[in-house]
């Protein structure tokens, strides 16, 4: 089975020079991989850095140390000491990311924000804007929000818009910050029933969720990032 | 995508004297690319962005830039003629100030051909339908073509330097503050047309701005300046995110939430 991200020894920390440079570590030897077609879910605590970890795997955060390597392109390539071209590139066709929060622009519609990653890649609007369709319709969001700007919708309007936008393309890796915090229990399966079939199609999904049903229902394993804690030895 | 980048900076340092104006900025552009300069004012970003659109010589440094033929130019080597009609052709300079861009006593459809007829379009019907498609483009009715800036609203002025600068299909653009001065609501609309035209037309762009908001809708790359010199470059969602120079925490920590 291939292997599509190889994670070893990746720490992270933060140092805040506005509070007399004081360093907050968040993670330290991090190592796991995942597979392709494979549902990986990190485990642990609130504050324990699980949304860092996927902030570094999509060069959101930078790396103190350690790599990152993704198969990306026909070749491999280290996104902890990636140039931010080659990030841009990765993020186009290889790493899709599902964040907590959207964050919308002004005046551009719910149904082009969900098109827009697939227009990226070079697809024709039309074609994009069909896909994006069925996929808010089959999330459930009412039709007559899709040519709204979704600035004005409620937080599990906007979570649907933001896991549509995350799901319409085919990445070969998928990172999930909490996709179903903000939906209801009837919305809450049809996000399992998407996991499901990018698991299918052989994507290599890592993810974060605090809702244990989506968690049994999704998970083939659980990373503990507890296991990564970096102390609290302040420096 | 090509591989080669379309701009390379290498060392520029600009002095006023014994003052520093910017000192020893590197990078690379590449075609469709959009980076944002960031920094308060007095950092040298304006200063570096005039350097690099040659309307200042740098004290020291090159930068080159790929002709459409593919060929490398020095920009501080081409003689003030090259320089103008790369500046007239290949390239827009969007100004802060819609009135240092337009010419404020010919009508908005002028300004617009003005920039055609530089590159040799002669054409009269020709270039009043082109000018009527970029105003459109610009969101600015037809009827306004006969009008002359003066009469216009700052964001239509705006969007008006903005329809004069791409017209002629340029491949790099500079902006200086383009949304500075602007009501919020004008700038949103000023955002996402920039935004649109930039993703379709693949431009290439440098622009230099105090607001971050504006860096992290337009671009993709950010450089934060401070004291003439860069202090932190990257990708702008990094940088924005996790901000690791001092004076960027700084920055980034003083934006107010609404």
């Amino acid at each position: 089975m291939a292997t599509p991200l190889v994670v070893s020894d990746v720490a992270k920390s933060f140092t805040m020079h506005l509070r007399d440079g004081v360093t907050l570590p968040v993670v330290t030897g991090v190592s796991f991989s995942i597979r392709a077609g494979e549902c990986a879910v990190l485990g642990g605590p609130s504050g324990a850095g699980k949304s860092s970890i996927l902030k570094m795997l999509y060069g959101n955060y930078a790396v103190d140390e350690g790599q990152i390597i993704v198969q990306h392109g026909g070749g491999l390539i280290d996104l902890a000491s990636a140039s931010p071209r080659t990030v841009l590139s990765v993020r186009r066709h290889t790493i899709g990311y599902v964040s907590q929060f959207l964050r919308t622009v002004p005046r551009v519609s719910a149904l082009d924000v969900v098109a827009e990653p697939l227009v990226e890649r070079g697809e024709d609007r039309e074609s994009a804007r069909t896909r994006a369709r069925a996929l808010l319709a089959q999330l459930n969001l009412p039709e007559k929000l899709w040519a709204l700007p979704p600035a004005t919708f409620s937080g599990g309007e906007q979570q649907r818009v933001n896991i549509a936008r995350g799901f319409i393309t085919e990445h070969p890796i998928l990172l999930l910050d909490e996709p179903t915090a903000s939906l209801d229990a009837k919305n809450r399966d049809v996000v399992v029933e998407l996991i499901a079939a990018k698991k299918a199609a052989g994507v290599a999904l890592l993810g974060i969720f605090h809702d244990l049903d989506v968690r049994e229902a999704v998970a083939d394993r659980v990373i503990d990032v507890t296991a990564f804690a970096a102390g609290k030895i302040a420096a | 995508m090509t591989d080669e980048p379309l701009l390379r900076v290498s060392a520029l340092s600009k002095f006023y004297g014994s003052r520093i104006g910017c000192e020893n900025v590197t990078f690379d552009l590449w075609p469709g690319e959009v980076l944002a300069v960031v920094g308060e004012s007095g950092s040298g970003k304006t200063t570096l962005l005039n350097c690099l659109s040659t309307r200042l010589l740098p004290s020291s440094g090159t930068a080159s830039y790929r002709m459409r033929d593919g060929q490398w130019r020095e920009l501080y080597r081409m003689s003030e003629a090259e320089r103008r009609f790369l500046m007239r052709t290949d390239w827009g300079f969007v100004h802060q100030n819609p009135a240092d861009g337009l010419r404020m006593t010919v009508s908005a459809g002028a300004n617009v051909g003005e920039r055609l007829m530089a590159v040799g379009d002669r054409h009269y019907g020709k270039i009043r339908a082109t000018a009527v498609d970029w105003l459109s483009r610009v969101e600015i009715d037809e009827d306004r073509i006969d009008d002359e800036p003066r009469a216009f609203s700052g964001g239509m002025r705006q969007r008006l330097q903005i329809a004069r600068n791409l017209v002629t299909g340029p491949r790099l653009v500079f902006m200086d503050e383009p949304t500075g001065g602007l009501d919020v609501s004008v700038q949103a609309r000023l955002l996402d047309l920039l935004r649109g035209l930039v993703t379709d037309l693949g431009l290439a762009a440098i622009v230099v701005t105090h607001d971050l908001a504006v860096a992290r809708l337009l671009s993709q790359r950010m450089m934060v300046m401070k004291d003439g010199r860069v202090v932190e470059s990257g990708l702008t969602d990094r940088v924005l995110d996790d901000p690791r120079a001092p004076y960027t925490q700084l920055l980034v920590s003083s934006i107010l939430q609404v």
